[in-house]
């Protein structure tokens, strides 16, 4: 009998970093004023209460996949590589409503990578980061060269727009980076969990199942615009929650990467809400010099998409400059959070 | 460390004020936060987190709630600080 053979082992890259980082932002602008159509409030009230004067709202041809395909194409542009050198496709979105095939793989074949391995997952605004870890980790791991994240949205399509504390806040469109192999680390330790006992804090109104049960029935509203579930949250504690315990996160991953706060180039949360960045800030004694994301303010809550979304964008304006180094952080239904130093693409 | 009445309201003006701006004067029992303060509701939450810091005490979610004036907050104070 002969020995059995030693399965050779797998070698990856040392590193990994963000080589590129893009966004498509929908072409229809909804201000609040069109939003206090809707609900009865004011601009000030949404203003004060959220930091938001206008959000994107996806039109019937700018769909979950196609939103994806443009942003990912940026990125991909940036990181000076071609789609056929995607190894692997990973797309967190939680609006994207057909559950199987992962839409990850209509994005690969409209990219122009239909082989890589395409897969979506679900962790709401943590969804980025999540994607970020996972990339990393089959970089490192020898599974893939290149990964491409994307995160997406089309929270309008979960909005119910008679929900005077809802109505505002989402906002529609797609981020994606390219991570891949780097000779220095390019992304710290990524900080991720999650706490389960707060699971309904955040959460879609009813299941798909129930609700078509009962069409007309939905969200106490006959209307036409509320006849899918929607997003509802328990804005206290989520805001609690959001800043202190998320400052808590936030810590953790610049002691991770043995980064002090004043060294960062950029702050980039998730784009939940201006007051919860505001609180986070003081909170985490965040030093005024470090630039912070306000993507939300023209792009509303994009859930998975909105650190993609801030980070181009901060990089569009030069409010913050390749090689930096980023925190970032998402959190979000679940409740789940991930939180990491990244270096800018 | 027991607090008295007055202490609990002056350091609850005092947080009040950092947050909303509101002078300390104004902050007084009977006062709701949010028609005569106009402390809105995430405003709330930083006081109530404040003030669980400096009064070492613990306001739960399901507890704010009911904090509707500045003496439901303070008799909750008095109640539950260690």
């Amino acid at each position: 009998m002969t020995a059995v053979p030693q399965i050779r082992p797998v070698t990856g890259a040392a590193h990994s970093r963000i080589h590129g980082v893009g966004g498509y932002r929908p072409v229809r602008v909804v201000p609040n004023s069109e939003v206090l159509e809707w609900i009865d409030s004011s601009d000030e009230w949404i203003r004060t209460r959220s930091g938001i004067t206008e959000r994107r709202w996806a039109g019937p041809e700018e769909s979950v996949a196609e939103m994806s395909v443009q942003a990912a194409g940026k990125a991909i542009a940036q990181a000076g590589i071609t789609a056929d050198q995607i190894g692997a496709v990973i797309v967190s979105t939680v609006s994207h409503f057909k559950q199987t095939p992962a839409v990850a793989t209509e994005i690969s074949l409209k990219l122009g990578c239909p082989t890589a391995p395409a897969f979506d997952i679900s962790a709401a605004c943590a969804g980025f980061g999540y994607g970020i870890n996972l990339a990393d980790g089959m970089i490192r791991g020898g599974s893939a060269e290149y990964v491409l994240v994307i995160g997406v949205e089309r929270l309008s399509d979960m909005t119910d727009v008679h929900d005077r504390s809802t109505a505002f806040i989402f906002g529609d469109g797609a981020g994606a980076a390219v991570v891949g192999p780097s000779d220095t680390p390019g992304i710290g330790k990524v900080v991720w969990g999650s706490d389960a006992t707060q699971k309904d804090l955040i959460s879609q109104t009813e299941a798909w199942d129930t609700a078509f049960a009962k069409p007309d029935a939905i969200n106490g509203s006959t209307g036409d615009e509320a006849r899918w579930p929607a997003l509802r949250m328990d804005g206290q504690p989520v805001f609690r929650w959001a800043v202190w315990e998320m400052a808590k996160v936030a810590q953790q991953a610049l002691d991770a990467a043995g980064v002090t706060a004043d060294q960062l180039g950029a702050f980039i949360p998730h784009q939940a809400n201006m007051r919860i960045t505001d609180a986070m800030i003081k909170a985490l004694k965040l030093p005024a010099s470090v630039p912070v994301a306000r993507d939300i303010a023209e792009t509303g809550n994009t859930s998975a998409a909105s650190i993609p979304l801030a980070m181009e964008r901060m990089l569009q304006t030069g409010e913050a400059k390749s090689g930096d180094l980023a925190l970032i952080i998402g959190f979000g239904a679940g409740l789940v959070y991930a939180a990491a130093v990244v270096t800018l693409p | 460390m027991a607090h008295t009445q007055d202490e609990v309201l002056s350091g609850l003006a005092e947080i009040v004020n950092e947050i909303a701006g509101i002078p300390q004067e104004d902050v007084e029992l009977d006062k709701s936060f949010t028609d005569d303060l106009d402390v809105d509701s995430l405003s709330m939450v930083e006081v109530v987190v404040a003030a669980e810091e400096r009064f070492d005490v613990k306001i739960p979610d399901d507890e704010v709630k009911n904090l509707k004036t500045v003496g439901d907050a303070v008799n909750y104070i008095l109640t539950n600080a260690a």
